[in-house]
């Protein structure tokens, strides 16, 4: 190249980059379209001119700042300015019903069990414990776990992925899922986390999930940490599920696809009922939705076995994509599991926060699980025993008090009562005026020799508007029955908590 | 001093024990007291007792001497040949006239509970093996060294190499090996669960090291952790269990304190709860879950770190997720170190307030987004933040380093933000009592807002624990949703907390957890400084037992976790998305159980290895280097680099000098 003739290099250049853009496919329709634009509306040409300048422009703009409102300001305004504020303390002053509530809370005195004793010295009726069974009790148990002791010693000191899996979690999987029938499960450290880390490990950001109305606040903090699309449908109504499914498929039928979710409860924690498998799962096939279904309140309480809601209403579990339980409550150990196909438990294993950050569950717990799942395969008359007494105390509290009714289904050993709607109309109450009465009639019960509790209302995020504080449960008294007491014992504390009620509500005018 | 007498091996050694007591010049001796030894006979003096009662604590000093008993030696149970042992000895703070014959050498049986006790918890070679976690001086930020630019270069060239390769798989494997990528596919109408585009990582580079990971474990992971062998046929899809165990050292359990233990007080008061309280408490706190229990180990965990009040919870991991949401929320500002926990990311992002991250530890970052946050506000609305709440975490479990307590404490003076400071790993494993960051710098606790911690880790359980004033702890038993609806600490889980706790302030067989801390602070930094002395880059602070050292090239953390498992030493290697991309490293956990021997064998094994693997990359500016008088010796072949010699100790002095040079700041 010749480099003392400047101007016949560029020329040269200009030469050869035309040449090579006319080679360009379509180059050249570009420029006749140019040509006849410039003839026909020089304006025009202007202005597109100006489009694709500003277009460039924009496009090699450093990332748009989002701080666009921000002021400048000189190191002594921002001094005066940190001088000047005053933060609001960590928490808000204690309200009455706080203040009582701290106060009130029962302190167990030794071991608890269908009789405790509380730290005022008195012995009462436990029926605020999910001691359904009465596994508590069991010295066989507490032998098998003493022993796990003596060899695993107590805490595993580290997450599942860093030597913290030890042979007795494989094992406790193995039998949840054997159980079950699914083809895997994954065990958790606690039972209450499970399923707000199980959620978002699977649905992200522009993934959708449809769950019911009534949902759980842990089912709820998944959602929300998720981050998805959510679509809420009445409470157990199959038929305003089926309308949400339909719309989304409609609405997103041209978008590219997403992962779809469906998320309910079995036993509904806050209302008791139960959610109807069969026809969910026919919609869940038709609308190509996954299934979440949270079990916590159903594994080990209905169905023959205690399989769930899936033995119950006659469905292969194998059909619900993911079935999250407990292993805390009624089977008397702690930690909680995620139950699917191979895949859907891999997947967690490195990917669900509270299980990849977060130590393992003591073996003694572990093989305590897997004991009582043995028992409730093994003597499912556990489980007839129970409902007995379920029935009993039913007869003593539903169709016999003007003032409550019971909203959970006849299995299920947790008594949710609410307020006849005609007694809150006619009584005038609001939702506090309910909750005082019902903590009242706690406290009257306990003052009976007999523990029970209220349905603690959602916590709301702080700062939230009331307005916004989306579902919250009606209040609702909890009882919850266990076979370690005779069908006798039963009915009497029956019979306490209903002249409880009637003699509370009969208070107010 | 009656140390040595209940040493049943005594004859066998040399006494170490003794010849420390009485080394008057070693410099920062600290005071094990007196009842460091007394304790042994139950805290009382034998003289005023009859000699019945001093035949039982005799024999418990005994089994308290097999606990923890001083001897240097490794136990082999076949050829035990052990003297005997009498009351004379045992109880001596005054000669007892007629000697009783106590202890007579053990029988096999014996000698295998012994050898089992000692794997859960090694015994204390010298009582020049302690050292005290204090902090003393300027606190300054680590110096991190940096390898060669070869490393980082050929560190890349990894990656790269290792995502091309991964792409040029999945071309060919969705083409040929369809059935093998169908989950990653849109089928019959479901989305695939999992990313193509975020599975590419785990599929292709995780999985190719996955037999390094979630390696299943029996038995207690003590001082050593028993593998179960494990083999894989198919790049790691799926392992087979060969049925085979193999106890390896342990250098990658939380065990801070050597609480992992399945004999011992701990053990054994855990036993007793079981049969007086059962195994669970089958309610949520606020219903009918708290225990006597509980609120005994809330009073002594409020105690025990310095705090009114305290609330536990049954899991670590929620306590944050679930603390956030009570204290902070919309209009409300956090700020974050960047490297917090995964369990602090989530309690923010429940919690709806908006978060800001500060550059790891750099506290002038931090104060830099301070003034700017406080200065502008809100965002759009300029309104003044309701309040700001700052969370770090006190040990850092990926870095080994701590927060800089002393600094942020004067920002807060100035910029009047809430401080929320994580103990998860240093509760238990820092300051001369245990207690934390708090307790290791010397600053009140009443500075710091909230102290939260785990009780996972040091303490040998599970859960977690929120420490602050009495309001706020009211606030959270009302609120706080885990306190509402999750499962209650239950009654084994506590007894152990609470056993520990007294062991480690010494209401419970004083001194024991007195040479714990002692044990754990000197093992730190016994293999902190050995390993910079062999030239490893590592990482964090000096008396923190959490001890990263580099391994930058991606292949590295599978060969160095091979090469240690062949030694029979478990470790972690953590790489990315854990840690940026580069900085792959392994990362050793020190724990109050291991024995010098353990560390010299660790030493020793990551020398071999790290010539093997070429691991000594380190400049010396972090420390280690050769004092002046050995310079001279090994001047050629090593270039220095500012001034400071590249360390490359042989291991021999590495093991000769650790001891003395482990108590002066690790230059
Ligand atoms: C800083 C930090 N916070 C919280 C946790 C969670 O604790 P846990 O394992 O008890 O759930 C961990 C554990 O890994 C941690 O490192």
């Amino acid at each position: 190249m010749d480099f003392s003739d400047p101007q016949g290099t560029a020329m040269r250049f200009f030469n050869d980059a035309s040449a090579h853009f006319q080679k360009l496919p379509g180059s050249a329709i570009l420029l006749r379209y140019i040509k006849s634009s410039y003839q026909n509306d020089p304006a025009r040409s202007a202005i597109e001119l100006f489009l694709v300048i500003f277009a460039i422009r924009y496009l090699l703009a450093p990332t748009y700042s989002t701080q666009k409102s921000k002021v400048s300001l000189t190191d002594q305004e921002i001094d005066e300015l940190v001088d000047e504020w005053t933060p609001e303390p960590l928490v808000a002053a204690p309200t009455q019903f706080e203040e009582l509530e701290n106060e009130k809370r029962p302190v167990l005195v030794g071991p608890t069990g269908p009789k405790s004793k509380l730290s005022n010295g008195r012995t009462v009726t436990n029926l605020a414990s999910y001691n359904f069974y009465n596994f508590i009790a069991n010295e066989e148990l507490k032998e098998k776990a003493i022993k796990t002791l003596r060899k695993y010693g107590v805490g595993p000191c580290g997450p599942p992925g860093f030597y913290g899996t030890q042979d007795v979690h494989i094992q406790t999987e193995a039998d949840v899922a054997a159980h079950l029938g699914t083809p895997a499960c994954i065990i958790y450290a606690q039972s209450f986390s499970t399923i707000s880390s199980v959620i978002p490990s699977f649905s992200k950001r522009g993934d959708i999930i449809v769950a019911d109305k009534a949902v759980n606040f842990a089912v709820r903090k998944g959602i929300q940490i998720s981050r998805s699309t959510v679509r809420w449908y009445e409470h157990n109504d199959m038929e305003d599920l089926e309308r949400v499914l339909q719309n989304i498929t409609k609405e997103q039928a041209k978008k590219p696809l997403t992962r779809r979710f469906i998320i309910t409860e079995g036993l509904f924690e806050n209302i008791g009922d139960v959610v109807n498998l069969p026809k969910l799962i026919e919609l869940k096939l038709r609308y190509k939705f996954r299934l979440i279904l949270d079990e916590t309140w159903s594994y080990g309480v209905l169905g023959r076995t205690g399989r769930g809601v899936t033995e119950a209403q006659n469905v292969d579990a194998r059909e619900v994509d993911m079935i999250i339980g407990s292993l805390a409550g009624p089977l008397c150990a702690a930690g909680g599991f995620c139950a699917g196909t191979e895949e859907v438990v891999e997947h967690q294993r490195i990917s669900s926060a509270s299980y990849t950050y977060s130590a393992a569950l003591p073996a003694l717990l572990s093989t305590t699980a897997s004991e009582t799942i043995t028992m409730l395969q093994e003597q499912p008359e556990i489980l007839t025993g129970l409902r007995e007494n379920i029935k009993a105390m039913r007869a003593m509290l539903d169709p016999r008090s003007d003032w409550v009714k019971c909203t959970s289904i006849v299995d299920n050993p947790i008594l949710l009562l609410v307020l006849k709607p005609e007694v809150i109309a006619s009584k005038n109450l609001s939702l506090e005026d309910q909750n005082q009465l019902f903590q009242d009639v706690v406290d009257e019960c306990i003052a009976n020799g007999v523990l029970i509790t209220r349905l603690r209302s959602m916590p709301v995020d702080l700062g939230v508007h009331p307005r916004d504080r989306g579902w919250q449960p009606q209040p609702t008294l909890k009882v919850c029955v266990t076979s370690g007491l005779t069908k006798k014992e039963t009915e009497k504390a029956g019979t306490v908590i209903r002249h409880a009620v009637t003699k509370m509500i009969s208070r107010r005018k | 001093m009656p140390t040595r007498t209940i040493n049943p091996f005594a004859t066998t050694t040399s006494t170490p024990a003794l010849d420390a007591l009485s080394e008057k010049d070693q410099p920062r001796r600290t005071s094990f007291s007196k009842n460091k030894f007394t304790s042994l006979f139950g805290g009382a003096s034998p003289r005023t007792r009859n000699e019945a009662a001093a035949l039982r604590e005799a024999l418990i000093a005994q089994q308290q001497a097999l606990l923890d008993s001083p001897s240097p030696q490794q136990i082999n149970s076949s050829s035990l040949s052990l003297p005997t042992i009498n009351l004379t000895t045992a109880t001596a703070e005054k000669m007892p006239s007629e000697p009783k014959t106590l202890f007579q050498p053990p029988d096999p049986e014996e000698a295998a509970s012994l050898a089992r006790a000692h794997a859960q918890f090694g015994p204390l070679g010298s009582q020049s093996h302690r050292y005290t976690s204090r902090h003393e001086g300027e606190f300054g930020d680590p110096i991190e060294d940096e390898p060669p630019y070869y490393y980082l270069i050929t560190t890349y060239i990894s990656y790269l190499i290792l995502i091309v390769f991964g792409h040029v798989r999945d071309f060919f494997g969705k083409r040929f090996r369809r059935s093998h990528y169908s989950h990653l596919a849109e089928r019959d109408g479901y989305a695939p669960l999992n990313s193509d585009f975020d599975n590419f990582y785990t599929r292709r580079l995780k999985m190719r090291i996955n037999d390094c990971f979630s390696r299943p474990i029996t038995g207690v992971p003590g001082r050593f952790i028993t593998l179960m062998d494990r083999k894989s046929t198919d790049g790691n899809i799926t392992f087979k269990m060969l049925g085979t165990l193999t106890e390896t050292l342990n250098m990658s359990s939380y065990n801070y304190l050597g609480f992992a233990q399945s004999e011992g007080p701990c053990a054994d008061a855990t036993e007793a709860a079981i049969k007086k309280y059962g195994i669970s408490m089958v309610s949520p706190r606020s219903d009918a879950g708290t225990s006597e229990l509980t609120v005994e180990v809330e009073d002594l965990i409020a105690n025990f770190v310095g705090k009114p009040a305290s609330m536990v919870f049954s899991m670590g991991f929620v306590t944050n997720a679930t603390t956030f949401p009570t204290i902070v929320g919309r209009g409300c500002l956090m700020i974050s170190d960047e490297l917090n926990h995964s369990s602090i990311r989530f309690g923010a992002r429940l919690s709806g307030a908006m978060v800001s991250m500060f550059k790891h530890n750099d506290m002038r970052d931090l104060e830099r987004v301070l003034r700017e946050v406080i200065s502008q506000g809100q965002p759009r609305t300029h309104r003044p933040w309701k309040k700001i709440l700052v969370a770090v975490e006190g040990l850092y479990s990926m870095e080994g380093t701590m927060c800089n307590l002393p600094d942020l404490v004067a920002l807060k003076k100035k910029y009047k933000f809430h401080l929320f400071v994580d103990e998860a790993h240093s509760v238990g494993a820092l300051g001369p009592r245990g207690r934390g960051v708090c307790d290791y710098f010397g600053i009140d606790p009443s500075e710091v807002d909230i102290l939260m911690g785990t009780l996972t880790k040091s303490f040998g359980a599970n859960g977690g624990y929120i420490a602050a004033n009495k309001d706020i702890i009211d606030k959270l038993r009302t609120q706080n949703a885990a306190m509402l609806y999750a499962e209650s600490p239950t009654p084994p889980v506590l007894t152990q907390i609470a056993s520990a706790l007294r062991m480690i302030t010494g209401d419970l067989y004083p001194g024991q957890g007195e040479e714990r801390l002692q044990r754990l602070a000197f093992n730190s930094r016994y293999l902190r400084l050995g390993l910079k002395r062999l030239g490893f880059i590592v990482y964090g602070h000096d008396d923190s037992p959490i001890i990263p050292i580099m391994l930058y090239n991606p292949a590295k953390m599978p060969a160095f976790s091979h090469e240690l498992l062949q030694r029979k030493i478990s470790v972690v290697v953590v790489g990315y998305p854990a840690t940026p991309l580069v900085s792959s490293r392994a990362r050793f956990c020190v724990s109050a159980a291991h024995t010098k021997d353990d560390l010299d064998r660790m030493l020793d094994a990551c020398d071999k290895v790290g010539d093997r693997l070429q691991l000594k990359f380190s400049s010396g500016v972090a420390g280690g280097s050769l004092p002046e008088e050995m310079q001279v010796a090994e001047k050629d072949g090593l270039k220095q680099r500012n001034g400071v010699s590249p360390p490359r100790w042989q291991l021999q002095h590495v093991l000769k000098r650790g001891v003395e040079d482990v108590k002066v700041p690790l230059r």
